[in-house]
């Protein structure tokens, strides 16, 4: 039985506690809003992106000498996953949930006899991962001095992942993240970037298609366009991950916050059935002693 | 006066400008345009350069862009820049922090292909440099 002083200090602590995980809670709050817009701002450019793209690849499509970035090298070897995870935990299991997502499809490509390689964006992840697999690991990008996520971040990535893939390194490339539903509901996203995946057509892009001039011209342009759609698609990956780590996190302070509530009412129904207790044990003494005069 | 049309401008950021203009001048690669509203459809890539919109009341504001695609229709124009910025607001240490990169990419250049557009990238940035610094 803890002694009334130590049920005292245990309250205050959790209080404090509590309070720690409020405020966390409030901050990540106000991340996660301006993730959101951060986010939502970003929508517009990889929306245009993707009709441009999907234009062009109809434009160039009949013709052979498509990038090999959107064709591939033609093989299924070697996989490269890139796994953007937060770089600080405390957030429920958001950074988990997208390793687990990617050791699964990694264990199922190297049951199948491919050789894979790990491409780690956030600390967490590369934490995760290399405990199974250290030795897949060939690169971890870190953006724990990140204040905010810019496209230069992003880009720097896409500017390694396509550096690998003109050395050969790798045949196809697969992103890694968690898409941003809701605060409560973050759903870990495999996303194929190369060899691109053919950009839906069913945006009425087809019409105009036909009629375009393109200076210098198609093939050119789609040249410069993939490697730069590869690192929109990175950015808003990681925009994403950002988004649904401050609502992951903000889910998991609230729940803290919410436990240590429960745990204060409890230790003080206990402390004040202790303290009850002791007074009339003290009231029994004074009288039983009055009574044996 | 002129017709108007749709002009947008966005960067991977956010969009930057979405009105409707009479007029706009874009660095493409293979020489600057103007674009009105009417223009052939023209799907270009951009050179790093200065972008001037001339809005629908004749008032003219520029841009700073570094690369990236205009998509061009009748009615409208979209520029993708890979980064763009308004003319007063921008950077020049960041300006210098870019030709330094682009200086040392053609350093580092192996191939000839790679040299000879690293070269023109850097060129394009000096110039822009030589545009921009005075004003």
């Amino acid at each position: 039985m803890p002694s009334l002083k130590d049920l005292k200090n245990r309250i205050a602590s959790v209080k404090a506690t509590q309070k720690i995980t409020k405020a966390m809670k409030m901050v990540a709050a106000a991340k996660l809003r301006r993730a959101q817009e951060a986010a939502e701002a970003a929508r517009p450019y990889s929306q245009r992106m993707g009709a441009v793209l999907a234009n062009i690849a109809q434009a160039v499509g009949g013709e052979q000498d498509a990038p090999a970035l959107m064709t591939g090298t033609g093989k299924d070897e070697v996989h490269l996953l890139v796994v953007c995870t937060a770089e600080r935990g405390l957030c429920g299991g958001f950074n988990s949930q997208i390793a687990r997502f990617a050791r699964d499809h990694a264990r199922k490509l190297l049951a199948a006899g491919k050789t894979v390689k790990i491409l780690c964006v956030g600390k967490k992840g590369f934490d995760i991962l290399r405990r199974e697999y250290a030795s897949l690991i060939i690169d971890r990008v870190e953006l724990r001095d990140v204040k905010k996520i810019g496209f230069e971040n992003a880009d720097a990535i896409g500017r390694k992942v396509i550096a690998l893939f003109d050395k050969g390194e790798f045949d196809v490339c697969t992103l890694y993240y968690s898409e941003f539903k809701s605060v409560i509901s973050q759903v870990p996203t495999a996303q194929q970037l190369i060899p691109a995946a053919a950009p839906a057509e069913d945006n009425g892009a087809s019409a105009t298609a036909a009629i375009y001039e393109y200076e210098p011209d198609a093939g050119a342009i789609l040249a410069d366009l993939i490697p730069r759609n590869i690192s929109v698609q990175i950015f808003r990956a990681l925009l994403e991950n950002v988004a649904g780590e401050m609502g992951a996190k903000m889910s998991a302070m609230d729940n803290a916050t919410r436990n240590a509530g429960e745990m204060i009412n409890k230790l003080t129904l206990n402390y004040n059935r202790q303290r009850q207790a002791q007074i009339t044990k003290e009231l029994i003494e004074i009288i039983s002693g009055a009574e044996a005069l | 006066m002129a017709d108007n049309f749709n002009l947008e401008l966005v960067s991977p950021e956010r969009l930057l400008l979405s009105e409707k203009v009479s007029e706009v001048v874009i660095p493409a690669t293979e020489g600057e345009m103007t674009v009105m509203a009417n223009h052939a459809p023209v799907m270009t890539t951009l050179k790093p350069g200065v972008v001037t919109v001339k809005d629908a009341a004749g008032k003219t504001t520029r841009y700073v862009v570094f690369g990236g695609f205009a998509d061009i229709t009748p009615e409208n124009c979209t520029l993708l820049a890979e980064s763009a910025v308004p003319m007063e607001e921008l950077d020049r240490e960041k300006l210098m922090k870019r030709i330094e990169a682009a200086k040392a990419e053609f350093a580092a250049a192996l191939n000839y292909e790679h040299r000879t557009q690293a070269e023109n990238y850097l060129a394009e940035l000096t110039r822009l440099n030589g545009i921009v610094m005075p004003a």
